[in-house]
């Protein structure tokens, strides 16, 4: 399965293997995986690499995911650069390690495939798989591409093992959509990596020489000052990320911001999305701008930290947002995205109109017409005042 | 850190709640939790050492004369007073 791979070049290959290839290039000393679709050919490829002798790591076959998250805790611990890969049931079944990873402050770079959660059963996309991991305390980001899937998952360790940052990370990635599709990507050479990200710098690691007690417990006086510590940490990592993510731009040229924005310029009607649907609805902005309506797109790159000033500016001067959840809170009143757009937003005297739409979940297929749709019944909505919380689109029923 | 840990500040905290020094666990005396401490009649006691043995919380320590006493970390759980041989251990209510 040895594919050369030729710097500058575009090479058409599935995105899992591009993803795979950044974590080779990442030069991953310790991965712990389990297989669960639609992840499975990232972890796949890079056994294959491990057992081919062209990625020294320690690959470990765990028995679960639970197992997974805490083997990469305990090969972080050790020092060695981590990385796992998982999806929905697999995340579900990493939960309580995930608050573990980051409370301890491990660096460990995670994929993970979004995929709807059972039941019913599904193995096809939404984001319900990690909006139920919102509040782990991870550095999260969401990507709408193979070539951003590649970008990220090597930016993911410069970030992750920053010692201004020491937070573990998710690249997430829509299942199947991106994870299984072949695309077009621009890899980079191991020099041009290696120059880019240098070997981990474990900040506290097991040593012999030098012990030291991980994962006391805190007793009630010093919980919540834990706690303030995580979230203070989480919040600063903000100014390291795009730090790097300038430093890869001025590399590679590929530029990223925590949020992004579509022909927003003098648009009042703004849709808002994560993740690969964002392509989807670039083809329907510009459909809707070629009849002359002010409609644009604004892209949520970064979802933790939550980019609150930038999201601000970047719906500043609309009328309507219309948010995209590929999630569903059952029994509230507001899906994660929307629920955040909603806060970031309120403490604004002049602010939006702001109406949330479930789309997407368990793989259903969303188009540039259902945008434009979805498009038609918001501005109806929010002339009318809104009839719903928020609209699950294209229901039957 | 010399000060008491609810001193500490959210800043002051290592990351990762990493302790770099040992014997956090010796500093905490677990034997304020204590509502009833047990007692020894060393005229009963056969120095067996069961309840040193038993006890999950190493609450009991043996004393220079081979008799065994409680210490800072007890409990009072009382599982001595129930794996005591000869019965020689009851609890008594703290304060008594």
């Amino acid at each position: 399965m040895a594919q050369k791979m030729t710097a500058g070049k575009r090479i058409g290959m599935e995105v899992s293997i591009a993803v795979s290839y950044a974590v080779q290039l990442s030069r991953a000393e310790a991965i712990a995986a389990y297989p669960i679709t639609p992840q499975t050919h990232i972890v796949e490829h890079l056994s294959s690499l491990v057992a081919n002798g062209e990625l020294e790591a320690e690959f470990i076959t765990v028995e679960s995911e639970h197992s997974a998250m805490s083997a990469s805790i305990g090969s972080a611990a050790a020092g060695a650069r981590t990385y796992t890969a998982t999806s929905s049931q697999g995340l579900a079944l990493m939960h309580e390690i995930l608050f573990i990873a980051s409370a301890m402050r491990f660096p460990i770079v995670m994929t993970v495939a979004n995929r709807a959660l059972s039941g019913p059963l599904s193995i096809w996309n939404d984001h319900g798989d990690i909006m139920a991991e919102r509040d782990i305390g991870w550095i999260q980001v969401f990507v709408e591409n193979g070539q951003e899937a590649f970008d990220h998952s090597i930016m993911a360790f410069k970030i992750a093992e920053d010692h201004r940052v020491l937070l573990p990370m998710i690249v997430n990635l829509d299942g199947f959509i991106l994870s299984h599709v072949v695309e077009s990507h621009q890899l980079l050479d191991q020099e041009t990596v290696d120059r880019f990200l240098p070997p981990l710098v474990p900040y506290h690691r097991l040593d012999p020489a030098k012990p030291v007690t991980m994962g006391a417990f805190a007793m009630p006086e010093l919980y919540t000052e834990m706690k303030m510590a995580h979230q203070m940490a989480l919040t600063n990592s903000y100014g390291p990320i795009l730090e790097v993510w300038r430093e890869w731009g001025a590399l590679t040229g590929r530029h990223y911001q925590p949020v992004e924005t579509y022909r927003t310029e003098g648009a009042k009607v703004l849709l808002l999305i994560m993740g690969s649907l964002a392509e989807v609805a670039e083809t329907a902005v510009d459909e809707l701008q070629a009849l002359g309506e002010p409609v644009g797109l604004v892209k949520l790159r970064l979802w933790r930290p939550f980019p609150f000033e930038e999201l601000r500016k970047a719906v500043a001067g609309a009328d309507l947002v219309l948010v995209c959840d590929r999630a569903l809170s059952l029994g509230g009143g507001a899906n994660p995205v929307l629920a955040e757009v909603r806060s970031a937003l309120y403490p604004l005297a002049v602010r939006p109109q702001v109406l949330g739409y479930t789309v997407g979940l368990g793989g259903r297929d969303v188009q540039p017409a259902d945008f434009i749709k979805l498009l038609r019944h918001g501005q109806a909505e929010a002339k009318q005042g809104p009839s719903q919380e928020f609209f699950m689109y294209g229901v039957r029923g | 850190m010399s000060k008491s840990w609810d001193q500490w500040t959210w800043q002051e905290i290592e990351i990762g709640g990493v302790l770099t020094e040992p014997g956090s666990a010796r500093a905490y005396n677990t034997g304020d939790w204590r509502s009833s401490r047990p007692m020894w009649d060393k005229k009963r006691c056969i120095k067996c050492g069961i309840c040193w043995t038993v006890c999950p919380e190493a609450g009991i320590s043996e004393e220079p004369d081979g008799y065994f006493d409680m210490n800072t970390y007890c409990k009072g759980c009382g599982i001595c007073v129930k794996e005591c041989v000869t019965g020689c251990i009851s609890m008594v209510l703290e304060g008594e």
